[in-house]
């Protein structure tokens, strides 16, 4: 399938782009975040259409298991391998073969780099869910190099 | 056809709203406005059955002396409102449904253009093409 790798390279040459426009001591967070603002406009943006034809969300539980399912399907072409939440707003989503990882070698050499590739697809999470209504927060960790979790905290109004 | 089309936001502002009597605008505002609290009813569902309430389409709001209105909520919670001249006893419901699917595509095409800001009121041409062809269509009927 043609789209992946163009998604694929596209991904990591706007990591490549942006960690050499950003110079200086705060380097990382602030290539970071702006990959997060990025994957934030997009998921907005996908979500809308993703969710043209699908009848209405029942809850919370519901717009999260719409996400691990068609939304990741659609973007990464499989699905969340584990979801997992202790019911009062935190959800862990497990991935165990994560796409855009799946490029860099599965050694620890180049773990430091995983959250840079990482900013985006939490991004991506978190506008989806807001543009759903569901204020959140969406942070990633790796520990062993294709695999990793999303944790997503829901913020209560 | 539609005498009057409107895209309110979650946050309940609109984002896009057009008559075709330009002249009434301020009285198609209001009927619209009032809409609000209908659809707020009809999607907190009280009392309903279930699969009643997941439909996007929300159907006939609530009919007044001279025009009919028609409501559509999308999942991200964006309001469609559509007014409709009763006198045109012909339109079929799924006339109406067809008019709000057009509508929707429209918005979606807005919501992943790039330039647009989300929240901002619409001024692309995309929706405003589907409401003039709308509007074009009440114009051929009378």
């Amino acid at each position: 399938m043609a789209d992946e790798a163009l998604f694929q390279f596209l991904h990591s040459e706007i990591i490549q782009y942006i960690n050499s426009a950003e110079t200086g001591e705060s380097e990382n967070g602030r290539c970071v975040s702006k990959l997060e603002n990025m994957g934030f406009r997009v998921g907005q943006g996908l979500i809308e259409r993703f969710t043209k034809d699908t009848p209405r969300f029942k809850d919370e539980l519901d717009v999260m298991k719409f996400i691990c399912k068609d939304f990741w399907t659609s973007v990464f072409k499989k699905q969340i391998d584990n979801l997992r939440t202790n019911h009062q707003g935190i959800y862990v989503l497990q991935d165990n073969k994560f796409r855009l990882l799946t490029q860099l070698s599965a050694g620890k050499q180049y773990l430091e780099h995983a959250p840079k590739f990482l900013a985006f697809t939490c991004g991506l999470v978190r506008g989806a869910l807001s543009n759903l209504g569901v204020k959140s927060i969406v942070t990633a960790e790796v520990s062993v190099m294709p695999a990793c979790k999303f944790q997503v905290m829901i913020q209560k109004i | 056809m539609a005498v009057c089309i409107a895209v309110i936001a979650k946050e309940n502002y609109p984002l896009y709203i057009r008559s075709v009597p330009t002249q009434g605008e301020l009285k198609f505002h209001y009927t619209v406005h009032t809409s609000l609290d209908v659809v707020e009813e009809k999607i907190s569902g009280v009392g309903k059955a279930l699969a009643d309430q997941r439909e996007l389409y929300l159907g006939l709001l609530y009919p007044t002396e001279d025009y009919k209105v028609y409501g559509y909520v999308t999942n991200s919670k964006v309001k469609f409102v559509i007014v409709v001249d009763s006198s045109n006893a012909s339109l079929r419901d799924n006339e109406i449904r067809s008019m709000f699917r057009k509508l929707h595509n429209s918005f979606t095409d807005v919501m992943c253009n790039p330039f647009y800001n989300p929240g901002d009121p619409i001024q692309s041409k995309s929706v405003f093409f589907c409401a003039h062809t709308l509007s074009i269509f009440y114009v051929t009927i009378h």
